[in-house]
């Protein structure tokens, strides 16, 4: 296990930037974790950012993170998988590595999934989100990966090699660096069947059988992430403070709710960092 | 590791159910980055309990037939056992006091 830092960031966004920026202005250690590309990157004009006008989303994301990184602040690219709340600190699970910190700011964005039927009820009995974790418990079986996220295809070879009888479902065309004696359909699946584990998976109109499902989103349902964590139509509850229920975790940005605006994110990460620090000052006095 | 917390094989496990104390079983196994997420969690739950509730870890790699015969999917799934009988199942990381909870409403009858 790492060094215990101060605060651990998750996600690359404006929010998260933002709120690397002023804890670090207020001294503190800062790791910040980000899956990825950013929806604003993709924003043609940006109107709505007093100061900032007839500006592209990518060249305002450049500025964002040419100020971090001139505070030393370098967003570290993987997958946040899970967050534990230990009381007095978080194990946050990194793509496979535990980074131990004092608080942690959830800015990971809205996470567009929306959970189809039997996903919820057949979780951990069949349904899965995580290949690393779970995977070798269907040794010699048959398990069927949903792709939605950039990693599904390393995770599914990942799958086959230590003998999962795996086939991948994605969009598109059969991507290139998928093992080649690994079944691919194109398509989404569209419901998990079975009554106390999972039997198949509908695929369009075809049912195929399988023992395991393993759904990989970029986003992560915020409280699969966290446990224990409150939501309220799929948005972190938050208090004004941008701290969560659970003490210690805070959240900024578009994951908190609407509206989901650039300067709403910044002024939350803002909130959240200076609350953040705050909560490590006297945790420590 | 915690001397409360006991690593049974089959037999050892079903002496446990037949114990008089409410059983804790942790399935995990060393590749699951989240079951070592939740040792520490286990790990105070054996000392906080210790002597009243049975704290044990499998590992599903070491003891395949007790996780067969759980039907274990995914892990960590955490089972509390109270009188020989299923009383709950916690599947993935859940904070200690969920935990907790179910053992006290257990200790308290």
């Amino acid at each position: 296990m790492s060094e215990r830092i101060d605060i651990a960031v998750i996600g690359g966004g404006p929010a998260g930037l933002s709120a690397a920026v002023n804890a670090v202005a207020r001294g503190k250690s800062v790791r910040l974790f980000s899956a990825g590309e950013n929806p604003l990157e993709k924003a043609e004009n940006v109107d709505n950012y007093l100061g900032f006008y007839k500006i592209s989303g990518a060249e305002m994301m450049q500025k964002f993170r040419l100020h971090a990184e001139s505070l030393g602040i370098t967003p570290e690219k993987g997958r946040v998988v899970n967050i534990m709340p230990m009381g007095d600190r978080f194990l946050i699970n990194f793509g496979g590595n535990i980074v131990e910190a004092s608080a942690v700011i959830l800015a990971i964005g809205v996470a567009k999934a929306k959970e189809i039927p039997g996903e919820g009820v057949l979780l951990g009995r069949g349904v899965s989100y995580c290949a690393t974790c779970d995977g070798m418990l269907y040794r010699n079986k048959n398990a069927l990966v949903w792709g939605l996220a950039p990693d599904a295809v390393e995770e599914t070879n990942f799958l086959s090699s230590i003998g999962v009888k795996v086939m991948l479902v994605a969009k598109g065309e059969r991507p290139e660096e998928l093992n080649s004696q690994i079944p691919f359909i194109s398509g989404a699946v569209s419901e998990v069947v079975g009554e106390d584990f999972v039997t198949a998976a509908r695929v369009g109109d075809d049912i195929h059988r399988t023992d395991g499902i393993f759904i990989l989103r970029s986003a992560i349902a915020p409280a699969a992430l966290v446990p224990g964590l409150e939501t309220e139509k799929g948005y972190i509850k938050v208090s004004r403070d941008m701290e969560t229920g659970i003490a210690g975790l805070y959240a900024a940005g578009d994951c908190t709710g609407t509206p989901l605006q650039i300067s709403k994110a910044i002024g939350e990460g803002l909130i959240a960092a200076q609350n953040a620090a705050k909560f490590i000052d006297k945790s420590k006095s | 590791m915690s001397a409360s917390i006991v690593h049974p094989n089959v037999s050892e496990f079903d002496a446990l159910l037949k114990g008089d104390k409410p059983v804790l079983v942790d399935f995990w196994a060393e590749w699951c980055m989240p079951c070592r997420m939740l040792g520490p969690v286990i790990e105070q739950l054996g000392e906080k309990y210790a002597g009243r509730v049975a704290v044990a870890k499998v590992n599903v790699d070491e003891q395949p037939d007790l996780a067969a015969r759980y039907r274990i999917q995914s892990i960590p799934t955490v089972l509390i056992f109270n009188k020989g009988e299923l009383v709950d199942t916690q599947v993935g990381l859940r904070q200690a006091d969920v935990y907790a909870k179910v053992l006290d409403s257990i200790i308290d009858k």
